[in-house]
């Protein structure tokens, strides 16, 4: 077993989950299961390659530039306004569970 | 209801032969009808899909030109925003949500006169290989009702399948439109990365995510592909590509002639595990390829049998990430609680489903300190090893041949309980989301239960037009 009990409890704090009691046992397994399966990627010498973050990467990076100059394909001019324009204040609110009209509302953070 | 192309119903409504809107009344006459066993609807937006049909009614009845979708009717995924219609992307944390903006894919298809009909079921924030991790409930596969229709897009494929919808968008992250596709036989195309924009797409693993459609006949899948793709300054990932067009590309003969078409076979994808029906299926299409005048080649994707591990790292990493968003603060669900963090904690205790927490942790797991190198970077350093693989094959083919998935579509609740059974159903098809290569599933035949099979095709980055080319000559066929 890789992950253990203490692990779970970790990771599900970090993640913001509390999990119950049988969804911790679950997951210990289906972690352990699916971890073990993954152990396999060790099978491969990867000491030369290099990591690949995203498909857009292989087409505009000019290799010949430098730091951030590289991914000069992907930059564009400033809009003025925004390329879509903000949504109304009262839009931004519509979906939020508690609101007092102007803020999204939430238990209290600060204890005084 | 006859089985209709878009072009059949485009003509119909020019011709006066019909109205968009008696279509579109058809259309949810037999949702509601078919639909009650089938699932695959999560909501129907009626209004908006009338006052639609109504603006076409009006340009045909005056005579204009009609735009290329004119009043077909079409479903969405429930994890594309539609503006002021629920989306809830299967899951109960977004049980209320009404998004205040479209998602460009479908607001490319209205502006091309596409009459969307609702919002279609799938697993919970797109997480699954069967649709049974929908938080609303299971999709039947209109072949064999007691099978799974495939995930996540399942509701998208059942729809087609069913004829509740001339054709329809899902979204593709491992697999998510082909395999449903091929379960269902149907025409499942995910595209390119880049190639179709993201923006008011609910993400799930934004590296790995593409939208394409699902259709009847490969020709009308190029019609949407060509309506959705194209440069959205709203995702900056969306290539500044031209877009050809796809459908006059299909007619243009497989045999060229200087060259034929070269055909790649990777033996990796013919391995243990494949059904040996499916194989058998699989096989005589890739002959029907070679009598069309193709050269089938063999090649070798040497990685293969790394691209699920590296795939459940990758994309559940970005998961973790994506829905952290899930907070009960500016929309969804809110559990009540006295502070902040205990407000957070059961808000996604009860928001989510198992399978979205399984990955969520899985994923924070990879990318905590201490197993970020091991897991993570590995994971990206064999993503570049898998892509290299693809890299490799396409100097000596230009499109290469496999099964969609190792099965036919299983039976509901068979590998409910088994996580890693469940995501070894993508074997074949997460490949080409780590490398970003476009893929198509069309159906090449069914088992001896009916059970339809799925042929899968792959080409080159940016090159559809080939790989619909080739799927075109092979329907023909058939």
């Amino acid at each position: 077993m890789k992950v253990t009990d203490k692990d779970v409890a970790y990771v599900a704090d970090l993640a913001n989950l509390d999990l119950t009691g049988e969804e911790r046992a679950r997951m210990l397994r289906d972690l352990n299961s699916i971890l073990e399966y993954i152990e396999r990627l060790g099978e491969l010498d990867t000491g030369n390659v290099a990591p690949m973050a995203q498909v857009s990467d292989r087409y505009g990076v000019d290799e010949s530039r430098h730091g951030s100059e590289r991914f000069a394909y992907a930059i564009r001019e400033d809009v003025k306004d925004g390329l879509r324009k903000s949504l109304p204040h009262q839009v931004a609110l519509d979906n939020a569970p508690d609101t007092d009209g102007t803020f999204f509302e939430v238990p209290k953070v600060i204890e005084r | 209801m006859a089985v209709a192309t878009i072009d059949d119903i485009r003509g119909a409504i020019a011709e006066r032969k019909t109205t968009a809107a008696t279509l579109a009344h058809d259309f949810y006459s037999r949702i509601k009808k078919e639909d009650l066993e089938i699932g695959a609807f999560l909501t129907l937006c009626e209004e908006r899909a009338l006052a639609q049909a109504g603006r076409i009614d009006a340009m045909a009845a005056e005579g204009k030109p009609l735009p290329p979708l004119a009043g077909v009717p079409l479903a969405i995924k429930d994890v594309m925003m539609t503006s002021g219609v629920r989306t809830t992307a299967g899951s109960k944390i977004l049980d209320d949500f009404i998004p205040p903006y479209d998602c460009t894919a479908v607001a490319r298809l209205e502006a091309a006169g596409a009459v969307i009909l609702g919002k279609l079921n799938c697993d919970e924030f797109a997480m699954g290989s069967s649709t049974e991790n929908s938080a609303y409930h299971v999709v039947r596969n209109p072949r064999d009702k007691s099978r799974v229709p495939g995930g996540s897009s399942g509701g998208s494929a059942a729809a087609v399948a069913a004829e509740m919808a001339v054709a329809a968008l899902g979204s593709d992250t491992g697999g998510s439109i082909r395999q449903p596709a091929s379960f269902c036989g149907v025409v499942g195309l995910k595209p390119t990365y880049g190639r179709v924009s993201r923006y008011g797409l609910i993400a799930f693993a934004s590296s790995l995510d593409h939208i394409g459609p699902f259709a009847k006949t490969v020709k009308d899948a190029a019609l949407v592909l060509r309506t959705i793709a194209g440069r959205d300054p709203m995702d900056s990932t969306s290539a500044e590509l031209p877009v050809p067009d796809y459908v006059a590309e299909l007619e243009k003969p497989v045999r060229g002639s200087a060259q034929p078409l070269k055909v790649g076979v990777a033996k990796e994808y013919f391995g243990a595990g494949l059904d040996p029906e499916v194989r058998a299926v699989v096989e005589a299409a890739i002959q029907k390829l070679a009598e069309l005048g193709c050269e089938v080649v063999p090649i070798s994707l040497p990685h293969t049998e790394y691209a699920i591990p590296a795939y459940y790292i990758v994309a559940t990493a970005e998961a973790s990430a994506n829905l952290a968003r899930f907070d009960g603060v500016r929309y969804g669900f809110r559990a009540k609680a006295n502070t902040l963090s205990e407000m957070y904690r059961k808000t996604r205790d009860g928001g989510f489903g198992m399978e979205v927490k399984r990955r969520i942790m899985l994923g924070t797991y990879a990318l905590s300190a201490g197993y970020y190198d091991a897991y993570y970077l590995k994971a990206q350093k064999v993503r570049t090893l898998l892509t290299r693989d693809f890299d490799e094959a396409f100097k000596k083919v230009d499109v290469i041949a496999a099964p969609t998935c190792p099965t036919p579509a299983f039976k509901l609740g068979e590998k409910v309980n088994d996580p890693l059974a469940m995501y070894l159903a993508d074997i074949y098809t997460v490949t080409a989301n780590l490398a970003g290569i476009p893929g198509i599933s069309i159906p090449c035949g069914d088992n001896h239960e009916k059970l339809p099979i799925g042929l899968q095709l792959f080409a080159r980055h940016f090159d559809e037009a080939t790989l619909l080319r080739v799927a075109h000559a092979y329907e023909q066929t058939r």
